[in-house]
């Protein structure tokens, strides 16, 4: 099966230990950079209570949703206690043609 | 035209939490005000700092303030220093066990859960089942039916209020809880906010309260004194006061079923002892539209949202000239609630499901 690799736009639009929220089909994502210039992708939508990360904070790989501070890593998806309790998903992304690309499929 | 008095069911699940539902106010989507991100981001930032001076200060006051009741138990000195370690024991560990159960005070982790812990402790709250109220709080902030921790409903209970001054009825049912707890089972409210995953967290802590408490009971039949019980557990009533002078000011009188803090919630300007004692949280509609701003940057928030907010209160006083003829009103009209007006400058309160009632 091919893979669907979509335009996410430009990485410097996200400053560094921070996130941005972008939207696709119908969906929302979440696009990390971290300090040293790694980026990354999850589900845009705390799975607890579905509010925008892109509205959280930053601190070093985890992301902490904005509403009950619930913790992700946003590296990995994994629930760092409560009050989140369920995994986010992520997404591979990579930089191409000076372009953040995100793997949807 | 009569006035219904009619007690509404303020139950978790009743009529009311399928109403809300109905009505669209169920972990709705709620008004903010516009904080650039790189200024929300600074004011979100975490340190341990002033964190860690606040909680030396606090501990070094109720170890100070402890061995002087102690050393003048017997005599009438002996009641200024149990006022104050009472106050720092019951009401001080109120705003900590709030604070903590955000995450926020500290930066290092470790640092807020054994604050929390402490103060959970103190504040005769059991963690697990308050750290989930507290969250449904905020996603559900005074909406009848889903809010936990509506202080009393309309018309306002007169006895339940004058009980929450010492604590005796929150200590009434927490003892109550506690035996269930450490049963293993929950009540059905409270298995409406806590998951299914979290529960088996309960049982432990409940039994490990009984047995400190247990404990302090024979220390008090072994010296036939209540001595070790004003050190461990009558702290939680007789200090009590404070905090329920504090939180009263929170929400007591405003509006139900909104999607709008700056409606629901009050901002009173306190002096520095009530803001240490209370961590900041008179900035209550700063901390409900971003609870990730740790308390020591709330005045800051104020600042940068205030052209958007209802004036803030000049002090509790002012706050209860306000709180006191609305809960009277209320007795005969449960209907009456205080519109807070937003100033010129603000942006509308949101429309559509939020009516408010």
């Amino acid at each position: 099966m091919s893979e669907t690799w979509i335009d996410a736009g430009d990485p410097e639009d996200i400053d560094a230990d921070d996130v941005a929220r972008f939207d696709h089909a119908g969906k929302t994502y979440a696009l990390y950079r971290t300090e040293d210039d790694r980026y990354f992708a999850t589900d845009g939508l705390c799975t607890h209570e579905k509010i925008h990360l892109a509205d959280g904070l930053v601190m070093g790989v985890i992301i902490e949703c904005p509403k009950h501070n619930g913790r992700f890593d946003f590296t990995t998806g994994a629930a760092k206690g409560a009050p989140v309790c369920v995994n986010l998903a992520t997404y591979p992304v990579r930089i191409e043609g000076g372009r953040l690309r995100l793997r949807i499929a | 035209m009569g006035i219904a008095t009619k007690r509404r069911d303020y139950s978790l699940v009743g009529p009311e939490a399928e109403a809300a539902e109905r009505n669209g106010l169920v972990s709705a989507a709620w008004y903010t005000c516009l904080v650039p991100r790189k200024q929300l981001k600074e004011l979100m930032r975490r340190e341990d700092g002033p964190a860690i001076r606040d909680t030396l200060i606090w501990f070094a006051g109720l170890a100070l303030s402890g061995a002087l009741a102690y050393h003048f138990w017997g005599s009438w000195l002996c009641f200024p220093f149990f006022a104050l370690y009472g106050v720092l024991y019951g009401s001080a560990s109120d705003s900590r066990w709030h604070e903590c159960s955000h995450g926020t005070a500290f930066k290092t982790r470790w640092m807020n859960d054994a604050v929390y812990h402490i103060a959970c402790f103190m504040i005769m709250r059991e963690p697990t089942i308050w750290r989930w109220s507290h969250t449904r709080h905020h996603t559900d902030t005074i909406i009848v039916g889903r809010d936990p921790e509506i202080i009393t409903p309309r018309p306002p209970d007169v006895l339940a209020l004058a009980l929450i001054i010492f604590a005796l009825k929150n200590t009434y049912t927490f003892f109550g809880k506690l035996f269930l707890h450490a049963g293993g089972r929950l009540t059905d409210e409270e298995m409406t906010f806590v998951p299914a995953m979290e529960r088996s967290k309960v049982r432990g802590v409940a039994r490990i309260y009984l047995a400190i408490y247990a404990l302090v009971l024979i220390a008090c039949v072994y010296e036939r004194s209540i001595l070790p019980a004003m050190f461990i557990g009558l702290p939680t009533l007789y200090g009590a006061w404070l905090s329920v002078y504090f939180g009263v000011t929170q929400h007591l009188g405003l509006a139900e079923n909104v999607l709008d803090h700056r409606l629901n919630s009050r901002t009173v300007h306190m002096n520095p002892f009530f803001r240490f004692v209370y961590w900041n949280m008179n900035y209550h509609v700063e901390h409900h539209m971003f609870p990730m701003v740790p308390y020591h940057a709330l005045p800051k928030l104020h600042e940068a949202i205030k052209a958007d907010c209802p004036e803030a209160y000049s002090s509790t006083i002012a706050a209860y000239r306000e709180i006191l003829p609305a809960l009277l009103r209320q007795l005969r009209d449960p209907h009456y609630f205080v519109k807070r007006e937003l100033p010129s400058s603000a942006r509308a309160a949101p429309v559509g499901a939020a009516a408010a009632i």
